[in-house]
């Protein structure tokens, strides 16, 4: 594992997200209103909409282009679309933000 | 931990019952272990089809609702081929003919109703048959053979449709019946002559205001007696003489049953373990035989078995149509005029179209269509929803194509589309797609059919679209949108009263609405968010804080989203009116940020494209800086005011229409609407500024302004309907706030003018804004207040700084 620092939990608004630029693309960071973060591919499976510009629910975000609705978990569309945006390993400590930048499988 | 579940068992394997379970199992999928019992030796059918597989249009499997598997994945014991024969109310268990014992902590009846079958002499004799089951359906086959005679008992709905089915299979077919015409509790006599002779041309035989006295045969039926003595020769002999509420095993264990299972608006028997749905209940008097109530039912049985508790089922009305195939028939409402109702009515035998429409009070009661029914689905609607139609009386009986000058909704066009035609033209839909996966998946709602296509997913502008090949593919089977439907599915509550109760129960923030109206997720979603947030702004101006969260990206950023993720900048140009020194700032800030592409738009102003999220605030600034602030071009919200230039150079202009709108358009700049607004002033009749596709438009003439309310240039263009006539700019500004603020009071999150007055008739716009003078004052204050917290540039507070995170990449690594 690769765990890289990006930033500190409080960048990122409740219910909002923050980009992470990588050399092969961007990753979205979400943070539920929960405080829980999650991260994905900022590319929505359909269209590849950027989902880190979509509204964030529960532990869901909606793809700001056609409204299809990803889980935050696995990075896999809400039924009945199929696809997914794969996931990232991400972690919290001490406030700070870790994040894996190899994408995991998708576990949908 | 293991927690006990609460027991549910259900009596009935049919639509209503397993509907029910399907809308409680979206809600709470763990709470229940579900007993289902079921008479039949199937499992849950699409009863409404039995008649296309008699007619051989469809065969049993493409009826099924739900196969073996759904009951084995969704873990729900399933006993088919048994009759329930008793409840035991005090031990709380259910009894089958052959010994299961099941004991519930709630249960459900749901166990339709069974044919009438006359008490004649005869009726038991082999070849006689009801029409109610796939068992029926079957029976009727073996034994419809070519050329063999068949006799159907009853000239209703169901009945028409057995004997069409069997006159398909080749037999020759009679139907008797007691009254002058056939379908006469959906049609009126002109209606029931019309459909009498269209299936007298497909070879039925009708013999009507005749009763039966005696079915004839030894062994098995061989014919039938009329009370005259006439005799007529018979293989088959089908009764479908109607239905009856099935309520013996309810009446056995004592519960309150009068033509059917007494249920209040709950959904519950007088025993409150109890429920009941489908057509075994009575409920406020009604019994019903069509699906979409049971749908609606089954929706607030749900509600209350998960302990939810917010639903209530107030009645339904219904709308049939004939599902023979090639005869169009549509009724809903009451058709039959009493003293002081009006009657519209058309006639073309040429054609062979009739149609009446029923008004009371200007509203409408009832409606009877023949031969052209593609207006069927909009005029039940209005009908649900009580509209005023005193405003379109004239044309209403033509159709929704001919209110107004323009190619109009075009909803009711779909009926003759072809399957090509693209309905969506957001996600690329057509109807053909439409129609097949409203088949192949059984859909019923517009929710369903928006999961699955796609289509009206996105901007919603083709909805009604949508909904009308629903209605056409479903026919009477299609669950109309009820008057008052949930935001989302959140939530019960319908965007009819939420503004209402925000203001009543003083709710000042998103989870405070949430949790006093009992949201079902914790904190909601991308449909009922962003409508909340509308509502509270709109209900607590300077007081209730934005929630960008709840904001959809275009508004959250204040500029439009592109398809390759870039942004476009549209500054606010007055009126439409700019200088040289505002033209060279624009071209200056174009030039530097290097603007792929800078167009004029419809609005007249400039639009300037491929802004990458990283420089729109330093550009705002630079905007901000020349003199403009945000053109709104991204919001639901006041976008422009368009102008001609009236009588300053025009030679036929009559007033200062430039003037005008920019004064105009400094009032309302900033504020916040259900959906986008745009304005136009023209300085004559001639229009150039086009102000009667606006949702609000000034007309200039020379004694005065037109006001003109509720247009549309969009997907559907409507025309605006004419409000009334005033004499100065104040009452022009006036009425422009009131008629705004009563749109933002009133309507739906994302109506637009056009749908909203649609709904609410143009009656009731003018009664607000032309004949209330103290009430339009008021309005016009509570706007003027209002517009006093949402004129702060936006653009400004992001140059300076302002939710800056929204704008910049937290990290860049690798």
């Amino acid at each position: 594992m690769n765990w890289i620092q990006v930033g500190k939990l409080e960048d990122i608004p409740r219910q909002g997200s923050r980009v992470v630029k990588t050399a092969t693309g961007e990753i979205a960071l979400f943070r539920s209103v929960d405080d829980q973060v999650f991260a994905l591919n900022n590319r929505c499976p359909h269209k590849g909409g950027p989902l880190a510009q979509g509204i964030v629910h529960g532990k869901r975000v909606t793809c700001p282009l056609h409204s299809w609705v990803i889980d935050l978990e696995s990075g896999a569309a809400i039924a009945p679309d199929t696809g997914c945006a794969h996931r990232h390993e991400v972690r919290i400590a001490h406030g700070a933000l870790f994040l894996e930048a190899e994408a995991g499988v998708c576990k949908a | 931990m293991t927690k006990t579940k609460m027991r549910l068992v259900v009596i009935g394997n049919g639509m209503a019952g397993i509907r029910t379970i399907e809308e409680l199992l979206k809600m709470s999928a763990d709470e229940f272990d579900i007993t289902v019992f079921g008479a039949e030796p199937q499992p849950n059918y699409n009863r409404i089809l039995l008649s296309p597989v008699l007619s051989g249009e469809m065969k049993f499997q493409d009826t099924v609702l739900n196969d073996w598997s759904w009951y084995e994945e969704n873990h729900i014991t399933l006993h088919t081929g048994k009759t329930v024969t008793k409840i035991d109310r005090v031990r709380c268990t259910v009894e089958t003919d052959d010994g299961i014992v099941t004991p519930y902590d709630r249960l459900l009846i749901a166990t339709g109703s069974n044919p009438i079958m006359l008490p004649v002499p005869g009726i038991n004799l082999p070849g006689v048959l009801g029409y109610r089951s796939i068992d029926d359906v079957e029976k009727m086959l073996a034994a419809a053979q070519p050329g063999k005679r068949a006799v159907v008992i009853g000239g209703g709905l169901l009945g028409l449709e057995a004997a069409n089915g069997l006159s398909l299979r080749g037999m020759d077919v009679s139907v008797v019946h007691l009254c002058e015409w056939p379908m006469e509790r959906q049609l009126d006599k002109v209606g029931g002559g019309l459909l009498k002779e269209a299936l007298e041309k497909r070879g039925l035989k009708f013999y009507l205001s005749r009763q039966t006295d005696a079915i004839l045969g030894e062994t098995a039926v061989t014919g039938l007696r009329f009370k005259d003595g006439e005799e007529i020769a018979a293989d088959l002999v089908v009764m479908s003489a109607g239905i009856r509420p099935n309520i013996a095993l309810a009446k056995s264990a004592g519960i309150h049953c009068e033509r059917g299972i007494v249920v209040s608006d709950t959904m519950q028997t007088y025993d409150p373990k109890i429920y009941s749905v489908g057509e075994c209940v009575q409920h406020r008097g009604q019994t019903y035989g069509l699906v979409a109530p049971l749908f609606e039912q089954a929706k607030v049985a749900a509600n209350h078995l998960a302990r939810y508790g917010a639903m209530r089922y107030e009645g339904s009305s219904v709308s049939t149509k004939l599902k023979v195939t090639g005869i169009d028939l549509f009724s809903a409402g009451d058709f039959n005029p009493v003293a002081g109702d009006d009657e519209l009515l058309l006639q073309d035998a040429a054609r062979g179209v009739y149609k009446k429409l029923v008004l009371r009070d200007n509203k409408l009661r009832g409606a009877v269509m023949y031969g052209d029914t593609v207006d069927g689905p909009w005029y039940f609607q209005m009908m649900r929803d009580g509209t005023d139609v005193s405003g379109m009386r004239e044309h209403l009986l033509f159709g929704q194509m001919h209110i107004g000058d323009s190619g109009h909704g075009g909803t009711a066009a779909v009926a003759s589309m072809p399957d090509t035609a693209e309905v969506c033209g957001c996600n690329g839909v057509c109807k053909g797609t439409i129609v097949n996966t409203i088949i192949d998946k059984k859909l019923f709602t517009l929710d369903e059919v928006r999961a699955h296509t796609k289509a009206s997913a996105s901007c919603g502008s083709c909805t009604g679209m949508v909904e009308a090949i629903l209605a056409n593919t479903l026919g009477g089977d299609y669950s109309a949108k009820p008057s008052k439907k949930p935001i989302c599915g959140c939530t019960e509550y319908a965007h009819q009263d939420m503004y209402k109760t925000i203001r009543e129960r003083e709710l000042k923030a998103i989870p405070e609405v949430m949790q006093a109206l009992e949201w079902k997720t914790p904190d909601g979603c991308h449909v009922c968010r962003p409508a909340l947030n509308y509502y509270l702004l709109a209900a607590w101006p300077g007081e209730y804080v934005d929630d960008s969260r709840s904001r959809f990206i275009n508004e959250r950023v204040h500029a439009n989203i592109q398809k390759d993720g870039s942004y476009s900048v549209i500054p606010r140009i007055w009126g439409g009116v700019t200088t040289p020194s505002e033209l060279r700032s624009i071209a200056e800030i174009a030039e530097r940020y290097e603007v792929p592409t800078v167009h004029i738009t419809g609005g007249q102003r400039i639009g300037l494209y491929g802004i990458t999220k990283e420089n729109l605030p330093k550009m705002w600034g630079e905007l901000v800086e020349a003199g403009f602030v945000s053109g709104h071009a991204y919001g639901k919200s006041l976008r422009t005011v368009k102008t001609c230039v009236g009588s300053e150079w025009c030679r036929f202009g009559t007033q200062d229409s430039t003037g005008l709108g920019i004064k105009v358009e400094q009032m309302t700049w900033g504020s916040w609407t259900p959906h986008k607004f745009k304005i136009a002033v023209s300085g004559c009749p001639r229009n150039c500024a086009e102000a009667t596709i606006k949702d609000f438009g000034v007309v200039c003439v020379d004694s005065g302004y037109e006001l003109h309310v509720g247009g549309n240039g969009g997907v559907k263009v409507r025309v605006t309907d004419f409000l009334c006539k005033v004499e100065s700019e104040a009452e022009v500004l006036e009425y422009c706030g009131a008629f705004m603020q009563l749109y933002r009071e009133d309507a739906h999150y994302l109506d637009r003018t056009a749908p909203w007055i649609e709904r609410v008739g143009l009656p009731y716009i003018k009664r607000h804004i032309v004949d209330d003078e103290q009430g339009r004052a008021e309005l016009y204050a509570r706007f003027l207040k209002s517009q006093q917290y949402s004129q702060d540039d936006p653009w400004r507070e992001r140059a300076e700084g302002k939710e800056a995170h929204e704008y910049v990449a937290l990290a860049t690594i690798g």
